[in-house]
């Protein structure tokens, strides 16, 4: 039975992004937020290390000088527009969080606490700044719990473990509503709406080693894409450099921006030779290669030889006890090392999605090199690809997007659902969701989803990783057809109703398939090097070409079609990009 | 002290995380499912697995490989999200804490007491959050809004630090005997959350709180057996947040 719901406005997803555009939505439309989680078990609360904004608290510092980082951290791929937009809102949204609550580090005159992270700078690159506003090494955990407290606060409308399965749509593209699962009882829900904000975080659970929550399954890029709406410049994922050995969970970069260094085998602190000038503190993606190169040159330590190592054992002890506890605590439970002590052995991790499902600023999805707007239709956060990350994210901008582009979200929503009418639901808008669910559910034997998810995971691992090339890169493609095949025979061991976890583990594989699809198709056609895509047959960044978004389609049959927009440019010339 | 280099330059074997070899771990598990049965009964398996393998990831290979069915929440699988609180050889701990060889060979797995138990390892929350919810857990202050931070000294911070760690597993609350008890109590997570704000410079609503937790069902049921504290996972002094409650409350004579 399924049950139909009317809202002005919904919220797909209750992380960061979701919860600030709900807080935006809920003072001025009736709003509910669906969640496949309770709202502070999502993964913006793992998020660490701070949230940038120039606001001068400890040095001098500029809006113009964040935004510069940006775009240049991006390797320009960065919509030059909406990061001078991001860093300039930035000092107002930070405030706003301070007023909600968010406990935030002190200086000892009371005001906000800042502290460096790699690639912001002073003067365009001169050197590191002091930006990043934070609470201890848990800034994600204040964030995601300050918003959820703003909700609680609001009353919110939450419906907690609902899986969102479909987006429905009418015959002119107008959002309609979607279908949600509802894990408890196995129903499914129609929500119809005006506005539709999806806000449904990352899908770094591709990779085989990834510091992302296992929920993180690309489930609203995935929905979308299926209803014909393109994913932007999936091949820009980001592999952090500090991830715990084996297990990939962050050390974030707040270690090296309070003096933390990174090691080879030999003790050698290599940054020095990649980024003379900030060194530890070069931009994620080139201290990932730089780490894949130690590696290859024989300077990886650990069984494989396959690890670096993040030392801070010469700071201050108080300084790790009072602006690092959590990460220290990883590392001591996780692989029983005391990083007071020695060296704490690391490799890059698939860490954050700059792609995504393209928006303008005010957060609406766009469409087509042409940016028609969905009409109804929005996406915040690490779901959605503004783009203000471009290339590679810098460190700190996730949370910085998630309230920005979050509240602009929550905003621009608010304001359609006020002048829109409600789309007609198509006939039986449940059913394509029951027959997907049938399928799976119908399947008495088949393949296991686990031993599909590991070979998703290894092989992203192995072939669309750090390094890529065309060579590896098309034979993901011709194993991402195979694991397609198996996936359609799937079969699973529960049957039941309640809490069916089996059964939106399977749903969610096959998000993370399409997920997979769209960036390895999107990284074999960029042939060019750029931020965290790094082609070894095609190591340099080709702007004649290549300074251009991909989008990526989904064909009716599954393939894959590619399309083009600009860049869309600001002050900033692309130069070569030098730490 | 080691030195870097000295460190780096140890052996595999010393470094803990490649230890060689798997070990066998035996796991029973208290399951339950209202579909199959109103009883809940025991399954055993015996998984292979590293010895610095996480709980979390063990419950993961027998969901994956031996019986789909096995139901339990988790996510970020590093202590973080809260998501996967369970009883692991009577205590409450987050499976994605716990390393195989920290328990075994032979590790017992049950739900969370004190909440009503919906499938396996799954219980309901939402009387846990309706408790927190119930004591303002927001920031209160209605003194007009500065252009920009608030002033907050270091001291002042550092007052409510410990409480602010809160990720809302339930460990604490779900440890409690009080709690297990009529039900009448607010439970220490709800506790903490409202310390984290009477506390905070910034509050103005303290007194409020304070109010709602001297009431029957508030601070003074607890009966300081300190399984809150042992059980936290983000390693909260919520016995000693309690107490700093009970005590703020005599000194304001609600």
């Amino acid at each position: 039975m399924t049950t139909t719901h009317t809202y002005d406005a919904l919220v797909v997803g209750g992380g960061g992004a979701g919860m600030r555009a709900a807080i935006e939505l809920s003072d001025k439309v009736k709003t509910a937020v669906i969640s496949k989680l309770y709202p502070t078990r999502s993964h913006t609360g793992a998020a660490q290390g701070g949230v940038c904004a120039a606001l001068g608290n400890t040095e001098e510092d500029h809006p113009e000088w964040h935004a510069f980082d940006t775009i240049k951290g991006g390797d320009y791929l960065v919509d030059q527009p909406a990061a001078m937009l991001m860093t300039e809102e930035a000092i107002q949204a930070i405030y706003q969080l301070e007023r909600w609550g968010l406990p935030f580090n002190r200086t000892p005159d009371g005001r906000i606490d800042q502290r460096r992270f790699g690639g912001h700078t002073a003067e365009h690159g001169e050197r590191p700044v002091r930006r990043a506003c934070y609470a201890a090494d848990r800034t994600g955990h204040m964030i995601l719990q300050t918003l959820y407290q703003q909700c609680v606060k609001r009353n919110v409308r939450f419906f907690n473990e609902f899986y969102c399965l479909d987006l429905l749509r009418d015959e002119d593209g107008t959002t309609a509503g979607i279908v949600a699962y509802e894990l408890a009882t196995g129903e499914l829900h129609v929500f119809r709406a005006k506005s539709i904000v999806f806000a449904t975080g990352g899908y770094g659970r591709m990779f085989r080693v990834t510091s992302n929550a296992h929920a993180l399954t690309g489930d609203g890029p995935a929905v979308v894409w299926r209803r014909g709406i393109p994913l932007e410049d999936m091949e820009m994922f980001q592999f952090h450099p500090t991830g715990l050995a084996r297990l990939g969970v962050l050390l974030s970069e707040a270690a090296r921006g309070e003096g933390g260094i990174v090691l080879n085998k030999d003790g050698e602190r290599f940054m020095e030779r990649y980024a003379p000038t900030i060194k530890d503190l070069a931009p994620r993606d080139m201290v990932s290669r730089a780490i894949y190169q130690e590696i290859q040159e024989g300077r990886g330590g650990g069984p494989n030889g396959d690890w670096a190592f993040l030392d801070i054992s010469h700071l201050d002890p108080r300084v790790i006890e009072e602006k690092l506890p959590d990460i220290t605590e990883f590392a001591r439970i996780y692989l029983k090392v005391e990083p007071t002590k020695e060296p704490v052995p690391i490799q890059p991790t698939a860490h954050y999605a700059m792609g995504g499902i393209p928006t303008d600023t005010e957060g609406r999805v766009v469409t087509g090199p042409d940016e028609a707007v969905v009409p109804g239709l929005y996406a915040a956060g690490e779901c959605a690809c503004v783009s203000v990350h471009g290339a590679n994210r810098l460190g700190t901008n996730s949370l910085l997007d998630l309230v920005v582009f979050g509240r602009r979200a929550g905003d621009d929503a608010a304001r359609h659902a006020k002048d829109a009418e409600l789309a007609p639901l198509p006939d039986k808008p449940d059913a394509h969701v029951l027959e997907q669910l049938n399928g799976i559910l119908g399947r008495t034997a088949g393949d296991n989803a686990a031993d599909i998810r590991k070979e998703l995971q290894d092989n992203m691992f192995d072939l669309a990783f750090v390094v890529r090339s065309e060579e590896g890169l098309t034979k993901m493609q011709s194993i991402l057809g195979g694991l397609r095949e198996r996936y359609d025979r799937v079969a699973i061991t529960d049957k039941s109703a309640l809490y069916n976890t089996d059964l939106m583990e399977t749903v969610e594989l096959g998000y993370l398939l399409d997920c997979a699809d769209a960036l390895v198709g999107s990284a074999v056609a960029r042939t060019e090097s750029r931020g965290g895509h790094y082609r070894e047959d095609h190591p340099l960044r080709d702007d004649a070409n290549w300074l251009k978004h991909s989008l990526a389609y989904r064909n009716d049959d599954g393939s894959i079609r590619l399309d083009y927009k600009p860049v869309k440019m600001g002050p900033y010339i692309p130069m070569e990009r030098k730490y | 002290m080691a030195t870097a280099a000295e460190a780096l330059n140890a052996s595999d074997d010393q470094r803990i995380g490649t230890k060689p070899g798997t070990m066998l771990l035996t796991v029973r598990v208290r399951r339950f499912n209202p579909e199959v049965s109103q009883d809940s009964w025991w399954d055993e398996w015996s998984v292979q697995c590293e010895p610095l393998e996480r709980l979390v990831e063990v419950l993961h290979q027998i969901k994956w490989h031996h019986d789909g069915t096995l139901s339990f929440r988790r996510s970020c699988a590093h202590g973080i999200c809260g998501s996967d609180a369970m009883l692991i050889n009577g205590r409450n701990q987050l499976a994605c804490k716990v390393l195989a060889e920290d328990v075994g060979p032979k590790v017992t797995i049950e739900p969370i007491r004190g909440l009503p138990v919906l499938k396996d390892l799954i219980v309901d929350m939402d009387p846990f959050m309706d408790e927190y919810r119930g004591v303002l857990p927001f920031l209160i202050n209605d003194s007009g809004e500065p252009d920009k931070e608030r002033r907050q000294s270091q001291e002042d911070r550092h007052r409510y630090d410990d409480t602010t760690k809160c990720i809302l597993c339930a460990c604490c609350t779900t440890s409690c005997p009080v709690f297990w008890g009529d039900g009448g109590y607010v439970g220490p997570a709800a506790i903490v959350n409202a310390h984290r704000f009477i506390f905070d410079s910034r509050d103005e609503a303290g007194r409020e709180r304070m109010k709602i937790l001297s009431e029957k069902t508030g601070v003074f049921r607890c009966r300081t057996t300190f399984n809150c504290t042992d059980s936290c996972p983000r390693g909260i002094q919520v016995t000693k947040a309690i107490q700093e409650v009970k005590r703020s409350i005599l000194f304001e004579r609600f």
